[in-house]
């Protein structure tokens, strides 16, 4: 492999909101990209330039910005589709975020209108997770036992932040598997394919949160095993308010339509409709369709950088971190302590302060932005036997220099609270 | 800075040395408050003599050092006083609180609660001084019942 060279200085150069001071003239130390990313030039201007030159609606405009609008929305399918190895273009389905891709996965079982016998879902069926989930990767398959009587279980997480998986969870009656590649807590990767295989073993399907993963590494789904994963727009440069969902078309032809409204349609008669192939079939109503082209400039964007380069940017980022953060004294990392299997997100407590005093004083003396909460995943949390953590998660803009500022802020909070 | 005029030394000296902590008997009613979005939590115990006064408000739980400190100072304000007393200061409290920064705090009726008026600049964090105080309210009112 070739080594792509990497520079820093010049991709905050691309980044607007670095240009930026904080109030009282503090510099921005954004660790909080697992949450959502910044955005560069290359992305709001494609955004703004759309808006002002280029829109109309999609798909239904008959006219030359219909034209150009509906160009810019389906190259911008193409784009996601290569960036992560969709055989097809129609496997991308366009959703407002991941937890929409999530829910759509989840309103396909149990749907009496569907005898797709790999989406029937009942009483004695089961569907397993993990409790390293994200809320939206949780939630979702709640509301489904709760429509269905199905049972859910879940995949335990070890005392050093691994998924504890035990292959007998999955059993025959397991209709589906749904996990995060990366947690979005402990960093941890988790071993998607050995799980995939254990689904298919026992003919149910599996689905992954890729919300972690694929802005940080290069992820091909078809290696992945799985059949379908869900990410988001706002997390990998690009804008909120759009989502992907990738699936095997086979799956996604098969699957009820998920909400109903125009574009979704073949033909409609007052009793009745028929629907459009996928992925059409899944994207009722006018779609965000200015934040899809800036999904497809930030997918070019990446793909420009290189995924690789941004992987190994911040597997470097991340050793520093987990050596530098080692030396202060009373923290407890939450998550694996090496490299092995994890990206660059670290979450930890410091003894008797609590993340939000933490955090509180980062931002306001520091301008060191970073998260503390439960990060909506509290069962995690509740296996830790702690009610919420700090979490410095890192991007392809962020600079050791900027750990550095982390870790003394930590140590002036814990003079504050000594 | 800003982080310096929320957390007070008074602030940081109730966190690390809370006043009355721990839950105690006899009382006639206890209370359990959390605040969902941060996980912060307090079970609260009042007991109140015949003629309305405070005799013991003893508390337990767990939250950053703005709830802890917001715990210990009510504990300080409430013991010995009245009921009807300390549910004006819960207002005059709560008004400061959700003013946004911008209510003048009467110090005479607040006392050392007036420490708190900078954490009415944090929307955020609002919630958290409010936890114990609220749940005392709670408690108070049942028990008067």
């Amino acid at each position: 492999m070739t080594q792509i060279s990497f520079d820093v200085e010049k991709i905050r150069k691309d980044f607007p909101v670095f240009s930026r001071e904080l109030p009282d003239g503090r510099p921005l130390v954004y660790l909080d990209s697992g949450n959502s990313s910044q955005k560069p030039s290359q992305v709001i201007d494609t955004m703004r330039d759309h808006l002002a030159l280029h829109y109309s609606n999609v798909g239904r405009a008959m006219h030359v910005l219909g034209a150009e609008s509906t160009d810019a929305y389906e190259s911008a399918r193409d784009k996601v589709a290569a960036f992560v190895g969709a055989p097809s273009r129609d496997e991308i389905v366009f959703t407002k975020n991941a937890s929409e891709a999530l829910n759509l996965v989840a309103y396909s079982f149990g749907n009496p209108a569907n005898t797709d016998p790999r989406f029937t879902l009942g009483p004695g069926d089961e569907i397993v997770i993990s409790e390293m989930e994200h809320h939206s990767n949780i939630v979702p398959w709640q509301l489904l036992v709760q429509r269905t009587g199905a049972t859910l279980k879940w995949f335990g997480v070890t005392d050093d932040g691994r998924l504890d998986y035990d292959p007998s969870v999955v059993t025959e009656r397991t209709k589906i598997v749904s996990i995060a590649h990366q947690s979005n807590v402990l960093g941890t990767v988790n071993p998607v394919a050995e799980v995939a295989a254990r689904a298919h073993e026992v003919g149910a399907l599996i689905m992954l949160d890729a919300s972690q993963s694929v802005p940080h590494h290069p992820v091909d789904v078809t290696r992945l095993g799985a059949d379908f994963v869900a990410f988001t727009g706002h997390k990998m440069v690009g804008p909120s308010g759009i989502g992907v969902l990738w699936g095997r078309a086979g799956l996604l032809e098969a699957m009820p339509p998920f909400l109903g409204g125009g574009e979704m349609i073949e033909a409609v008669w007052m009793d009745r409709s028929t629907y459009a192939p996928v992925p059409h079939k899944f994207e009722a109503g006018t779609p965000p369709i200015v934040e899809a082209i800036g999904l497809g400039a930030a997918v070019d964007y990446l793909t420009e950088v290189g995924m690789e380069a941004v992987e190994a940017h911040e597997r470097t980022l991340t050793s520093y971190a987990l050596d530098a953060l080692r030396e202060v004294p009373g923290l407890r990392l939450i998550g694996p302590d090496s490299l092995e299997e994890r990206g660059g997100t670290l979450s930890f407590t410091l003894e008797g302060i609590h993340p939000h005093d933490v955090g509180q004083i980062l931002d306001d003396q520091f301008g060191v932005a970073v998260r503390v909460g439960h990060h909506c995943a509290r069962p995690l949390h509740l296996r830790f036997g702690i009610p919420a953590t700090t979490r410095a998660s890192f991007y392809l803009y962020n600079t050791t220099g900027e750990i550095d500022a982390l870790v003394r802020g930590l140590h002036h909070v814990q003079k504050v609270f000594a | 800075m800003i982080g310096e005029s929320m957390y007070q030394e008074l602030i940081l000296e109730h966190y690390k040395h809370p006043q009355g902590r721990g839950l105690r008997e006899p009382y006639d009613t206890e209370v359990h408050h959390v605040n969902p979005t941060c996980g912060d939590e307090i079970t609260l115990r009042v007991k109140v003599g015949d003629g309305g006064e405070i005799i013991d408000v003893s508390y337990d739980g767990q939250g950053c050092s703005i709830s802890q400190a917001a715990a210990s100072v009510l504990h300080e304000l409430a013991t010995g006083s009245t009921v009807d007393e300390t549910l004006s200061v819960v207002d005059e409290f709560t008004r400061l609180m959700q003013g946004r920064g911008r209510v003048e705090a009467d110090e005479e009726v607040l006392g050392d609660a007036v420490a708190f008026a900078g954490v009415a600049k944090f929307p955020a964090r609002v919630k958290c001084a409010l936890l114990s105080w609220m749940a005392y309210k709670d408690a108070v009112v049942r028990s008067a019942r």
